[in-house]
């Protein structure tokens, strides 16, 4: 089957964009959009290409997505529209700059301030929790997705939630304090409920309960 | 402030940077990318440690000899005591760092994982990477903040400045611009596996090219035991590269079967009735190969039916979900058809049991180095190879740590993209070094990678990459044995005289291999 990839370019951040096509034959009917990309001279990023390390979004066929998750086969009419994320800056090519994602864990505080104690825990409930937040790869489809997002802004979108319920559910309440305060002014006050970030996530997190139970101890001030 | 520089961001590269923190000696942590797309969160079945949690009087004797004899005694046996006396430790320091572990009446649950008797693996589902990275992340993340920690995210490995066998400088490029930064001082490789010298064939990522450890070969690192090659009995095809199904399903009661003249046979636990399918991945996929070659076999299926409901939700519904999305089958009701794949680097660059390499300032651990392995690793030690190894190489990379100088440049060809080589070079190494070797097929792989080297311009990153795949065959023809992963049809048994490690360098622009006792430098 023959395949039309029609890329948004950019050889450099300062350059004007533009549309390139390549044809592209594929013979094997799982082939992802990822595998496609290594056959051709675009620049882009890839490293797991199993949907487990985030490297590869994108934007394919109108649709965020990660090309090593994306196949082919789905592109109607043969037709494979690949450009970079929209709501971040432009490096290269496919390539964007998702530093924000990193710098706003960094505003949030998201590490631990005292030691987790899950061997005298026995609510395996928080364990839960624990593990689908930890399971977070920081790729940005949340980003683009939320139409609350937008670089430079107080509210930091969804990438920073799970993260947060991690050190809420291994934290005491003292611990988490300024974490709360934090989750508030930049999660909650500027979310609009859309939940775009939970329909999108290519890990399946889900954001609305973990934001539930956040907003339980941070806004409502009830014990976790 | 005193620091030192880190190469790959990691398990044992972010290990480290923790215990340089923990000294007050900063990091510069330098990746191709961030460390959510590091390899280690691919890592999936466990962690071993002694916890005897299980009631079955585990005992750090039975760790150490356990992996003594899944590397077919081909490790350094002090280095390996200290491995596994720690282990217990390790994991009691990621469960406060909030790995959730499964636990059961407040202890943590282990499982059964191949070449070990007792249950030794601490899990969390069929992400234990995944789950350990993130805890590590966040760690690092605080010392981010107090600016003991300093990414460089984007950048790669150009260059190992290396005067009288002491490492004076490390230059990187930066992906995204043509700028590129000279660090004095101290050095840690945490670069991963070889994976990009075997392209599309591996488990791994493709972030791990290879470039950086064909870098410090040529600049004069000397590897070890290159001819040690994990292949991973359970593997399946998937667009680009070869996925992982998990130790953790035989370790769950999955079984390994094929069709023997027509009939079903489950050949692992008709031959090895002790251990069965949780024999050693080296003696697995050997089994594999050699019913291929000599009953030309070539369907393998891992038989799940035995595993329950509740075990595929509480401990493998990650590896469920994988399976379906990338094979459309769901393994709870088909046999998953599996084959061997390149899984693991036992060898890498040698270190002593400060973890530094032959180059003095220069260090390295996790895949990178060659230590805790032999010839052939235990599932379940790769992470714990790589927390200790980053712990020690960083306790030790603590003592040379200076105040670094900062020189900042630019590099000449355009390079935004993290180099993958080329083709031929994986093509020649996959042939060559298969499950099943040869002298003919090695020796024929080792002239056309000898056309390839004499085809480059000197100093190019693909003559460096070539040398070290040179390095690798010479390895393999020079061990004139079949030990661990490493099995010859012309040298079918062990031999003592090779109870040695292999060390592969260059002199004089060529490549040698020499042997050496395991405990020369302890």
């Amino acid at each position: 089957m023959k395949y039309t990839l029609r890329i948004y370019r950019k050889k450099r951040s300062s350059d004007e964009r533009y549309w390139q096509d390549f044809i592209y034959e594929s013979t094997d009917e799982n082939e992802t959009v990822a595998n496609a990309l290594t056959k051709i001279d675009v620049k882009w990023e890839c490293s797991c290409m199993q949907e487990k390390c985030g490297a590869c979004a994108m934007i394919i066929n109108n649709t965020p997505s990660l090309a090593c998750g994306y196949k082919l086969s789905r592109c109607k009419n043969g037709i494979c529209k690949l450009e970079p994320l929209r709501k971040f800056p432009v490096v290269c090519d496919l390539i964007v700059d998702r530093s924000i994602l990193h710098e706003n864990l960094k505003t949030m505080k998201i590490w631990l301030r005292q030691d987790a104690d899950f061997e005298k825990d026995k609510d395996s409930l928080y364990r839960e929790l624990a593990y689908e937040s930890s399971e977070c790869i920081q790729c940005g489809l949340c980003l683009e997705v939320c139409p609350n997002f937008y670089l430079g802004g107080d509210f930091f979108g969804a990438s920073t939630v799970p993260l947060t319920l991690r050190l809420l559910s291994e934290s005491d309440r003292e611990n988490f304090i300024e974490n709360a305060k934090l989750y508030v002014k930049h999660e909650f006050e500027g979310c609009g409920k859309s939940f775009a970030c939970k329909a999108i996530c290519p890990r399946h997190i889900d954001t609305e309960r973990m934001m539930v139970k956040l907003n339980r101890v941070a806004v409502w001030k009830r014990r976790k | 402030m005193k620091s030192v520089n880190i190469i790959g961001a990691g398990i044992s590269g972010l290990c480290a940077a923790i215990e340089l923190a923990r000294k007050n000696i900063a990091s510069n942590l330098i990746s191709s990318m961030p460390s959510e797309r590091a390899q280690s969160v691919l890592a999936e079945g466990g962690i071993n440690a002694v916890l005897d949690t299980m009631g079955e009087h585990d005992s750090l004797e039975e760790h150490f000899s356990d992996t003594m004899k899944g590397g077919v005694y081909l490790e350094d046996p002090v280095a390996v005591r200290d491995l596994v006396s720690s282990a217990p430790d390790i994991v009691h320091t990621l469960s406060s760092l909030g790995v959730p572990f499964h636990t059961q009446d407040g202890k943590i649950i282990q499982r059964n994982f191949g070449g070990q008797k007792k249950k030794r693996t601490a899990y969390a589902k069929s992400s234990t990477g995944k789950m350990i990275m993130t805890a590590l992340i966040d760690q690092v993340r605080m010392y981010e903040s107090e600016g003991l920690v300093r990414r460089y995210p984007h950048h790669v490995l150009s260059r190992l400045d290396v005067r009288n066998g002491a490492l004076i400088s490390v230059t990187v490029n930066d992906l995204w611009s043509s700028k590129s930064i000279c660090f004095s001082g101290p050095c840690i490789l945490c670069t991963g596996g070889l994976n990009g010298l075997f392209s599309p064939n591996t488990t791994g990522t493709v972030l791990n090219t290879g470039n950086a450890a064909a870098i410090a070969f040529s600049s004069g690192v000397i590897f070890s035991n290159l001819e040690f090659i994990q292949f991973h009995p359970t593997t399946v095809e998937i667009s680009g590269k070869r996925m992982l199904i998990s130790e953790a399903a035989r370790g769950e009661g999955a079984r390994l079967f094929t069709y023997i003249d027509g009939k079903k046979s489950y050949f692992m636990e008709e031959k090895y009735p002790e251990l069965g399918n949780l024999m050693p991945r080296d003696v697995i996929s050997r089994e594999m190969a050699l019913l291929e070659r000599e009953k030309h076999i070539s369907k393998f299926y891992l038989d799940t039916s035995v595993i329950k409901e509740h075990v595929w939700d509480e401990k493998l519904s990650d590896m469920r979900k994988e399976i379906i999305s990338h094979l459309n089958l769901d393994p709870a009701k088909n046999p998953i058809p599996v084959s061997p794949g390149i899984h693991y680097f036992m060898g890498g660059l040698r270190v002593d049991n400060n973890h530094e390499t032959n180059i003095k300032g220069l260090f390295a651990a996790g895949e990178a180095a060659c230590k805790y392995h032999g010839a052939n690793r235990l599932g379940g030690n790769s992470m714990l190879g790589a927390f200790y190894g980053g712990m020690v190489a960083g306790r030790n990379a603590a003592k040379q740590a200076s105040n670094v100088k900062i020189k900042e440049g630019t590099y000449e060809d355009e390079c935004l993209e993290n180099s993958l080589g080329s083709d031929e070079l994986s093509k020649i190494l996959f042939s060559g070094l298969k499950i099943i070797r040869d002298e003919e097929t090695m020796l024929r792989c080792l002239g056309k990678i000898d056309d390839l080297i004499t085809s480059y311009t000197p100093d190019s990153i693909d003559r460096k990459r070539a040398l070290l795949g040179y390095a690798f065959l010479e390895s393999a023809l020079s061990r004139k044995e079949s030990r661990g992963s490493h099995y010859r049809l012309d040298y079918p048994h062990p031999h003592d005289d090779f109870r040695k490690r292999s060390c592969a360098f260059i002199e004089k622009g060529k490549v040698k291999i020499t042997f050496e006792d395991l405990e020369v430098h302890t």
